[in-house]
């Protein structure tokens, strides 16, 4: 190998000038379990020589420890990283993988091929520029492959090799290989996905990866390396007008005023005149600044920091666009989204979702259909479980500057966070903005909450009761709002049970039903609280998401979470309702504390233990609460 | 005013995309964290990242401190190095030693490679995080070093407990970074994750870093030990009955604690010739350490361990 020989000095400065220009590309492999996905890798590591001495010793070792092909080297080996992974034979995650040629360095994102495939693969796709998408010769276009092309479409990309491998165990057969790939057009034609280039493979034995094997003469097309770097890169891109997300307030003293962030579309120069997105005010642009001197011009992908000639007000999330093809603003858009976690998606929950720099709060509201990834087949849902895939309409708590997804990766693409765990729970590609969004603004009032509840002599706040079916929170809300009035206080209490004979007899028991409810009542209560009054809600409210998404609406100081807390077992035995009786016979579903969990608050403002003290005085320890709260100090 | 983007700057080279994602976390990281941390270890890929950070927050200062987990059996070369740095660039240094472990006397002679960096490098490291209560960790690892680092993500969360489940990993997608946690959670940040070697040494010259003298080839005085070149680097390397020191011209690939680091012989003196010797080399990086050695998959088990 080439490796063996010292080179001269004279060609390793040949070397570095052309290695230092190099290009980078960026792809991702698809294959179900035994396609040899892991072996092609390896083969490319191997090949390309990123393989050193004593990983190869260490390979010798694994291979006879764990190997599949007896005495000979294993080269799915080389990628199978971790221990555990190793003994089942399978790679559990997304794992990078890098090697260089002359004229490229590559980034290859490997993923599974079992049930977590759709998590993982979206993961390693989101950032690949082509698709790798192996097929077994033997096996032709299967469920999977389908499913993969799909997936590598829906995240953007145009590319693809379809690597026909293992050509050894059909005998080099060319009809095998056309056949296939006849096949394989018909679908990628349906999806979209028109650059595909055919390569028939033997990654096991090296055919067609790096060298063009003498055992396919048929086959007059590029090896897959070859291939690989020659691929065109994305120039759209560059072409598209100038985006810059900011990341940063670059600050150092208050002569400089910097703002700092990767450029994710066309390019900029001093001079060319900005919009700040989402306030629209317009700027030109005076410096690109870098530790190593200013720019005369700055293109996608680079980071940068630019400076205005206003003092304009700029922060972490806002979007420097070109004024002359500034991207929309909106609230309100459709989007697919990819279920990413094992606790499902809830329509009307409320997460937090994470675009470019800027993190909002989001709701999911009407769930359009789910697409079955395996037939393409829209099918209505309420839910997504982990590995669906839905298109949906999300509404922010504030409008965002965003492209739609086919265009721009980095100013469609989203993630959902839970607002409890933090787990990065969906993500999601925005196709448009709905118009509803251009058309409702707030209306800006001169009479407001503060007037209205001072004209009432008191706060206007909301007491929210959460608790098991029979804890006694109609009691203690029945005896709050009898001791307020006989104050003089302005009150008005919602409760679970009248709320659902009106306003939400539409909704039944199932979770995506709860969330709703609670939303629902939230919204009415912050109208009330905004009227100026005394809110009490007296709903079981199982769930802390919607809890907190409640909580979300009012400002500091004004939502009351009041934890009746009364044992599953005390409530059932009173049973004022017959409704326990009623669920434990199966005769009613989804009832909390049988077979619907209830998540106690973590952190109420009171909590009051019903075992030990009786409904008068729960009330009475809540009214000398708001007291001390200042809600009720004023008469 | 939209024009076509082919008359304006070429397409990014490696390299150029390379270091903007990798300012592009670093930036994240300071936005998104409360109390961050860049770790200092004084070899290269320490070097790329402060280097890198610098650029990231020009024309203000760094704004975060470095710290560094000393075992005491650095290099003097390193210490020397690791002074002159912060002194040239104004920044502010913590080095934190676990005084147990010194109290213990533990050393890489008596107590093994594996004890020793797990005393004084694995624990330490919690004991520094947990004292200053940093939330968030940047540092120069790679995930072309070793294969358990291949899936680790950029941001990678680590539980009160320092602990890392790579069962249960956040899914990253784009460059869209979950930097939320809880209180006593933290997270290790790698925006070097997709460099290799061969690109840090490419930007090492491309930049002009400066760069611990060690990397290049001089004579210095070693003992053959396993196959392993170990550098005398003070009196404390306990030279068995007749062993004698000899001069070598050596190098080095990576830098640890100098007992554990084994040398390579080598006429490499300059960034281009090292270059060069890696283009012929036959051996990966992480073989002149001698802790990886220790046991199959090894730094898997240091990782969940909190190892960084």
């Amino acid at each position: 190998m080439a490796r063996a020989r010292l080179p001269a000095a004279a060609e390793v400065a040949a070397w570095l000038e052309a290695h230092e220009r190099k290009s980078l590309l960026r792809f991702i492999t698809c294959g179900s379990v035994d396609d040899g996905k892991s072996t092609l890798i390896g083969r490319l590591l191997y090949e390309t020589q990123m393989v050193f001495d004593d990983q190869l010793a260490a390979l010798g070792e694994d291979s006879r420890r764990f190997g599949t092909r007896g005495a000979e080297l294993d080269m799915a080996l080389l990628v199978d990283g971790l221990q555990a992974e190793r003994e089942q034979g399978i790679t559990i995650d997304v794992a990078y993988r890098y090697f260089a040629t002359a004229r490229r360095k590559f980034i290859v994102a490997d993923t599974p091929g079992h049930e977590q495939y759709t998590r993982n693969m979206v993961t390693g796709a989101s950032n690949a520029d082509l698709a790798v998408i192996l097929i077994d010769a033997r096996k032709g276009v299967l469920t999977q492959t389908r499913r993969h092309s799909y997936l590598v479409r829906l995240l953007g990309i145009r590319q693809a090799v379809l690597a026909v491998n293992k050509m050894d165990l059909v005998g080099y057969a060319r009809e095998r290989f056309e056949s296939i790939v006849a096949d394989y057009r018909a679908f990628a034609g349906r999806i979209g996905l028109d650059a595909v280039t055919p390569i028939p493979l033997s990654a096991a034995l090296g055919e067609n990866v790096t060298r063009a094997g003498g055992a396919m003469p048929w086959y007059a097309g590029p090896t897959l390396l070859a291939h690989l770097e020659a691929a065109p890169g994305d120039a759209r891109l560059a072409a598209a007008p100038f985006r810059l997300p900011v990341q940063w307030v670059n600050r150092p003293n208050a002569d400089f005023r910097g703002f700092a962030g990767q450029i994710a579309s066309g390019s900029v120069r001093p001079g060319e005149r900005v919009r700040i997105l989402p306030s629209g005010r317009e700027a030109r642009v005076a410096r690109l600044v870098t530790a190593d001197g200013d720019l005369t011009e700055a293109a996608a992908g680079r980071s940068v920091t630019v400076t205005l000639d206003a003092e304009i007000d700029v922060g972490r999330g806002d979007l420097i666009a070109a004024a002359d093809a500034a991207p929309e603003v909106a609230d309100q858009f459709e989007a697919t989204i990819v279920w990413l976690h094992e606790e499902p998606m809830l329509q009307g929950r409320a997460y937090l979702m994470k675009s470019g720099a800027r993190t909002v709060a989001a709701t999911v509201t009407p769930l359009k259909h789910r697409i079955n990834v395996d037939t393409l087949e829209h099918t209505a849902a309420e839910r997504l479980e982990l590995n669906d895939i839905g298109v949906c309409e999300v509404e922010l708590d504030q409008p965002i500057a965003f492209e739609p997804y086919e265009r721009n990766r980095a100013l469609g693409g989203f993630i959902l966070i839970d607002r409890i765990t933090n787990a990065t729970v969906g993500a999601g590609l925005i196709h448009f903005a709905l118009r509803r969004s251009h058309n409702i603004h707030w209306q800006a009032l001169d009479v407001d909450k503060q007037l209205r509840a001072r004209q009432k002599g008191q706060r206007a706040c909301v007491l929210w009761l959460t608790g098991l079916s029979g804890a006694g929170k109609s009691s203690i809300a029945n005896r709050i709002e009898k001791q307020l009035a006989a104050q003089g206080r302005h009150t008005y209490l919602l409760d679970g049970d009248n709320v659902r004979h009106g306003l939400n007899k539409d909704l039944g028991f199932a979770a995506q039903d709860r969330v709703e409810n609670i939303r629902r009542v939230a919204e009415v209560a912050r109208l009330m609280v905004d009227a100026g009054l005394i809110v009490l809600v007296s709903f079981i409210s199982p769930f802390r998401a919607e809890r907190s998404m409640a909580r979300a609406l009012f400002a500091p100081g004004e939502f009351f979470e009041i934890f009746v807390d009364t044992p599953l077992a005390v409530a059932e035995s009173r049973d004022v309702k017959g409704l326990y009786r009623k669920a434990r016979r199966g005769e009613l579903r989804n009832f909390t504390g049988i077979d619907s969990p209830y998540e106690a608050p973590e952190h109420p403002e009171m909590r009051i233990d019903t075992t030990r003290v009786s409904a008068d005085q729960a009330a009475d320890l809540v009214v000398a609460h708001l007291k001390a709260a200042g809600v009720t100090g004023g008469a | 005013m939209t024009r076509e983007g082919s008359a304006r700057e070429a397409q990014l080279s490696h390299l150029e995309r390379l270091e903007a994602e990798s300012i592009h976390i670093i930036r994240e990281a300071i936005a998104e964290c409360e109390k961050p941390v860049m770790l200092y270890s004084i070899g290269k890929d320490s070097a790329v990242l402060l280097h890198l950070a610098i650029k990231a927050f020009f024309p203000a200062p760094l704004p975060l401190p470095l710290l560094h987990v000393d075992t005491t059996w650095k290099f003097r070369d390193m210490y020397a190095f690791r002074d002159a740095t912060v002194r040239r660039l104004g920044l502010e240094l913590i080095v934190h030693v676990n005084q147990e472990g010194i109290a213990r006397g533990i050393n890489p002679f008596t107590h093994g490679s594996q004890l020793h960096t797990d005393v004084m490098k694995t624990q330490a490291l919690r004991q520094a995080l947990d004292r200053h209560g940093f939330d968030a960790a940047l540092g120069g690892a790679r995930r072309d070093e070793e294969k358990s680092r291949a899936k680790e993500r950029i941001f990678s969360f680590r539980s009160a407990q320092h602990r890392w489940d790579p069962r249960a990993q956040r899914p990253e997608l784009w460059s869209l970074y979950n930097a939320r946690k809880r209180a006593g959670e933290s997270f290790r940040v790698f925006p070097l994750s997709n460099w290799t070697e061969l690109d840090v040494w490419q930007y090492i010259r491309r930049e002009a870093i400066p760069l611990v003298p060690l990397y290049f080839a001089a004579e210095r005085p070693v003992v053959e030990r396993d196959g392993a070149l170990i550098m005398v680097d003070d009196e404390r390397l306990p030279l068995a009955p007749g062993e004698r020191p000899m001069a070598r011209k050596v190098r080095f690939r990576t830098l640890g604690c100098y007992p554990l680091t084994g040398a390579i012989e080598s006429e490499a003196d300059t960034v281009e010739a090292v270059i060069a010797e890696m283009l012929a080399t036959r051996s990966s990086e992480r073989a002149g350490r001698v802790i990886d050695h220790d046991a199959a998959a090894s730094m898997e088990t240091k990782k969940l361990e909190g190892y960084f």
